[in-house]
């Protein structure tokens, strides 16, 4: 008993360390975390996989044995306990008990063990008279059924669970029944030893299947490598369907399969879902996952800082990679991922701050009202809204560095204004930085496309200058000389700007004027660039054919807006901007796929675990026993458990049986009457 | 005629006139329910329906107060509901709904009438006034009602918001905090009522009130109340029993754990003269435990047959199943020793007060500090 509790406390230490350390991970992290040394003691120990450690399994292994010996010891005496009166009990013994008595009984003793009788059935007692005027009584001994039924219970559960734990896998691969193959392997190459016949009894895995593609395996895990488990059918995905709720949490996914029987050829269609899976042929298969499927991207890329180059039309296929070449370099482009739908919350983030203070202001009782009311909002501002869809792609360069892309295809409002979103980020750890190309007023790319054309063009710079200089003094009497150092410090503006955007201006400012000006001259500098790039767009717009555009506050601001975006673009890796023109979106189910001969022997096991668990708390075992001698009566009673209310039940009975058996003739009457 | 058929005879004659009235009501809400929303629920939620009726008799007959508290929140809550007359907006404009019997404010009736409990509790304990124990057993009462019909008009809520939106709100950690406060609320007063004795109020409302206290920073700085829809996951039969079953082992545990304290102070002499005998508090922690213990097992095996359905596995070792096993272990180590050992006293009590620091991690340590496959109850 004391050795199966501290295994139990083993089993919970371990089980702790189990949730705190992540499991399975792969085992660089762990290194990373723990530093080498610790590292291999913790191996050692299985630590990373706790509840498959040899160590782990062997304390379970152990815990069943002894609860199985337990089991195995106690039956008999139990089964004896239970069947037994013990109606030739001594009256030393009764008057042992815990709970006794001694009263006076005038009745001649046939007759008081008569209304006893009655009395104690009525109870729901059964009862057994003992030879020497002893009446003996039990009600509720099948409690100790409930002892044999949570203990067997336990070893049910245990051993189904271990048919159903990865130790049966284990035990394959330390036979050598089958050795796992490099995960990169292709599924159709995979050598006959890695492969799982279909009948294995006992197996976990996952399979990966595109719309309108088939599967007639699954893959398990096993340590670095994989194994191939055939199934019975071949599963054929029709439909993946996604929905979400309009605040763009999911609300389904549902695979609508085909399944065909690799034995007979026959087939049925199926419909399945998170929470309700499919069950044939003693394959159960869940909805597990989802992914793309090889969604096909029609893309244009643009040269955003080489306003001459045409830009590049291209498909590229999720999950698939292409040769991308950009000044004399060549990277890989591997297309990563496609969301069709991105609900963001666009409530405007300046407004949250003047909220808080706002809720001060409101006081405690103004707080609480607020909360009064329907379940509904938070007092939050939030404003969801489908922003439509994204993709994602990585730039990979010679040297095996990649750069991560996050390309919305509409344009987002932002501060009120439509801006297309490009992030860009080095490692996976980091976050998008956003850079934020305008969108026309026909919400389209096009204007930004000719303003940065007219911008970064050296061969028009000195047209621009000129018209900048032209504008500027336009009404106003000027001499050539200022007119010409305007149209000078325009061309030296663009010229700057257009080498590394800002930070080639703030390197220039620093360089040619003192400190105590700079902010001055900053301003001075920034607004001769900006009606510079204007003159710039217009000057493109016109040899494009398009007519001069009135000068407005929103396209001063498009301007600006356009200024800024260039030069972060300057910050962007690979200055190419990939806009989406089309898209054929091609969705992929992940299902699980599991064989667990263990269940039915698990569920019995809980089904005897609740029936013991509650046959042995709820169910009181009570003992009368009751002696009639020489004008006494002896009553005692035994519980199985010394709670308070065996103390109201003795005494309970005790009052009962005295009223009963100390009376005369008159209240035989109302016994009788009462059957 | 048998002996239990007699029982049983005399268990029916007993019934008053209150008890069939109250019987006949609920198959006919049943009946309601199943005649107008069965196009909303799947079979296995309509045989859920149809066993609430015997349940809910069975509890109501065996425990009468429990009747008035179904029938008042019942009928709470139908007011409510047609205050709404469909429209959530009207939450805001009516004066009752806003500033009582909306969801939110029932729920804040709850929180402060459990507060003022757990004072006159208190009030009640030290100056030894009867008067004022009957006092809060009367607030513990009408905090129950509140909370009761919180979360009923909730539900109701919940479908307002959109029909694919509705779901019965046990479905976060907000949701189940007011659960679990209404529970460990209606086994304080059970026990109140069977034992005949309010002293052990102001140690049970104590874990309530801390509850509360998180209810209401968590409705307060976090916005948790807002009703949100169900993840796929999550939408299944199995949440409406499997979540109550747990919820009734975890109120039993800080239960027994509050009464432990007790029973920890009165055996140094502090409060004792005050507080019931140590012999009862020991008796009250065991039958709570052994509810708790119960409850908690079966909530696990619904677990674990929930999980088979919808994550592809009945035992994964994830975190939360995992603490529910530590949580489970200890109860059992807990009860062996006493019913095999018959151990009693201090050492019980202390180890039923750690308890409940195993189960409250298990409850929201997990969700706090472990990522699994419950993260939809995370802070």
């Amino acid at each position: 008993m004391r050795f199966a509790i501290s295994l139990l406390t083993l089993v919970a230490i371990a089980s702790v360390i189990g949730t705190v350390l992540r499991q399975n991970e792969p085992l660089a992290n762990y290194l990373n975390q723990f530093g080498p040394f610790w590292f291999r003691v913790f191996e050692a120990a299985g630590l990373y996989a706790v509840y498959n450690a040899p160590w782990f399994i062997a304390i379970m292994a152990f815990l069943v044995l002894s609860t199985s010996v337990c089991i195995w010891r106690n039956t008999p005496g139990m089964l004896r306990q239970m069947a037994t009166y013990r109606e030739g009990i001594r009256e030393s013994s009764m008057r042992a008990m815990a709970h006794q008595t001694e009263f006076a009984c005038t009745l001649p003793t046939d007759e008081a063990l008569h209304r006893a009788t009655q009395y104690l059935q009525a109870q729901g007692f059964r009862l057994r008279a003992g030879a020497t005027g002893v009446l003996a009584a039990k009600s509720g001994s099948f409690s100790r059924l409930g002892y044999l039924a949570a203990h067997s219970a336990i070893v049910a559960i245990c051993v189904g669970g271990l048919l159903d734990s990865n130790v049966p896998l284990q035990l394959k691969l330390a036979l050598g029944e089958a050795r796992p193959a490099s995960s990169d392997t292709l599924l159709s190459q995979m050598p006959a030893s890695a492969r799982l016949s279909a009948d294995n009894a006992s197996f976990r895995g996952n399979t990966l299947i595109p719309e309108g593609g088939a599967s007639s395996v699954a893959v398990i895990n096993a340590g670095d490598g994989v194994l191939v488990q055939e199934l019975p059918f071949t599963l054929t995905l029709n439909r993946f369907h996604i929905e979400h709720y309009s605040t763009g949490q999911p609300k389904l996914f549902a695979s609508d399969v085909l399944v065909t029987d690799r034995e007979t050829k026959q087939s049925f269609s199926a419909r399945i879902e998170v929470n309700k899976p499919l069950q044939y042929r003693g394959v159960t298969v869940y909805q597990a996952s989802f992914d793309d499927g090889g969604t096909l991207l029609n893309l244009r890329g643009h040269h955003m800082l080489a306003p001459r180059a045409q830009p590049l039309q291209l498909n590229g296929r999720i999950g698939e990679s292409a040769e991308l070449r950009y000044d004399g370099a060549t990277y890989r482009i591997e297309w990563v991922g496609f969301r069709p739908i991105n609900v963001e919350n666009l409530a405007t983030v300046g407004e949250g701050g003047a909220n808080d203070t706002d809720r001060e202001a409101r006081g405690l009782f103004g707080r609480v009202r607020d909360q009064m009311g329907s379940g509904r909002e938070g007092m939050t501002p939030r404003e969801l809204r489908n922003v439509g869809p994204s993709f994602s792609y990585k730039l990979r360069d010679a040297a095996g560095q990649a750069r991560e892309y996050n390309n919305y295809q509409l344009p987002v409002q932002i501060d009120g204004r439509p801006v297309f979103l490009t992030g860009v980020r080095d490692t996976p750890s980091d976050r998008f930085r956003y850079v934020r190309i305008p969108a026309d007023e026909a919400l389209g790319i096009d204007e930004f496309l000719r303003l940065r054309a007219g911008l970064l063009d050296p061969s028009l710079r000195a047209a621009i200058a000129q018209r900048f200089a032209a504008n500027a003094v336009r009404g106003g009497s000027v001499s050539p000389a200022l007119q010409a150092r305007l149209a000078e410090s325009a061309e030296r503006a663009l010229t700057t700007f257009s080498a590394r955007g800002y930070q080639s201006v703030a390197e220039f400012l620093e360089q040619a004027v003192p400190e105590p000006e700079r902010d001055g001259a900053a301003q001075i500098y920034l607004r001769v660039l900006q009606g510079a790039t204007w003159e710039a767009w217009q000057l493109r717009r016109e040899k494009d054919r398009l007519p001069v555009l009135d000068f407005t506050p929103a396209r001063v601001q498009f301007v600006q807006d356009s200024l800024n975006a260039v030069s972060d673009l300057h910050f962007y890796g690979v200055p190419i901007w990939f806009s989406l023109d089309t898209f054929d979106e091609v969705k992929a189910s992940v299902f699980q796929m599991t064989r667990s001969p263990g269940r039915n022997l698990v569920y019995l096991g809980c089904v005897l675990l609740v029936l013991g668990v509650f046959a042995m708390l709820y169910v009181r075992e009570r003992r009368i026993w009751l002696l009639v001698r020489d004008g006494i009566a002896v009553l005692a009673m035994q519980t199985n458990r010394r709670t308070l209310d065996a103390n109201e039940t003795f005494a309970r009975h005790q009052h009962a049986l005295m009223a009963l058996l100390s009376t005369t003739s008159s209240s035989k009457g109302a016994v009788h009457e009462r059957h | 005629m048998s002996a239990t058929e007699r029982h049983g005879l005399m268990y029916w004659q007993s019934r008053s006139w209150q008890d069939w009235l109250y019987a006949l009501a609920l198959l006919f809400g049943v009946g309601y329910a199943q005649q107008r929303y069965s196009a909303y629920m799947d079979s296995y939620e309509q045989i859920i329906l149809l066993f609430a009726a015997p349940t809910g008799i069975a509890l109501g007959w065996s425990w009468g107060a429990l009747q008035r508290l179904f029938v008042g929140s019942a009928v709470l809550a139908l007011f409510s509901i047609s205050l709404y007359t469909q429209e959530l907006a009207r939450a805001d404009r009516v004066f009752l709904l806003k500033y009582l019997i909306s969801s939110q404010s029932a729920i804040l009736w709850m929180c402060a009438l459990y507060f003022a409990a757990t004072l006159v509790y208190w009030a009640g304990l030290l100056m030894r006034s009867a008067f004022a124990l009957a006092t809060a057993t009367g607030l513990t009462w009408a905090a129950t009602v509140f909370g009761l019909v919180g979360l009923l008009v909730r539900w109701y809520e919940s479908y307002l918001i959109g029909a694919d939106v509705g779901h019965i709100p046990i479905s976060n950690l907000y949701e189940v905090f007011v659960l679990f406060a209404l529970i460990t609320a209606l086994l304080y007063l059970y026990i109140e009522a069977r034992y005949a004795t309010r002293l052990m109020g102001a140690f049970v409302l104590l874990v309530i009130s801390a509850a509360i206290g998180f209810l209401l920073w968590y409705t307060f700085s976090r916005e948790a109340h807002a009703i949100q829809p169900l993840v796929p996951a999550l939408q299944s039969w199995w949440m409406k029993i499997h979540v109550p079953a747990n919820f009734i082992g975890y109120g039993a545990f800080a239960l027994a754990a509050m009464v432990a304290s007790a029973h920890l102070l009165a055996s140094r002499g502090v409060l004792a003269t005050r507080l019931p005998s140590l012999e009862v508090l020991d008796d009250v922690m065991y039958k709570s435990i052994a509810i708790g213990f119960a409850f908690f097992t079966v909530a696990t095996i619904l677990g674990a047959l929930w999980a088979a359905d919808a994550w592809g596995s009945y035992w994964q070792w994830d975190p939360k199943e995992t603490w529910a096993l530590i949580v489970w272990l200890n109860y059992a180590a807990w009860l062996h020793i006493r019913l095999t050992k018959g151990l009693r006293g201090a050492l019980l009590a202390w180890w039923a007060l750690i308890g409940l620091l195993v189960t409250t991690f298990a409850f929201i340590g997990v969700n706090m500090f472990l990522s699994g496959l419950h993260s939809y109850g995370s802070l």
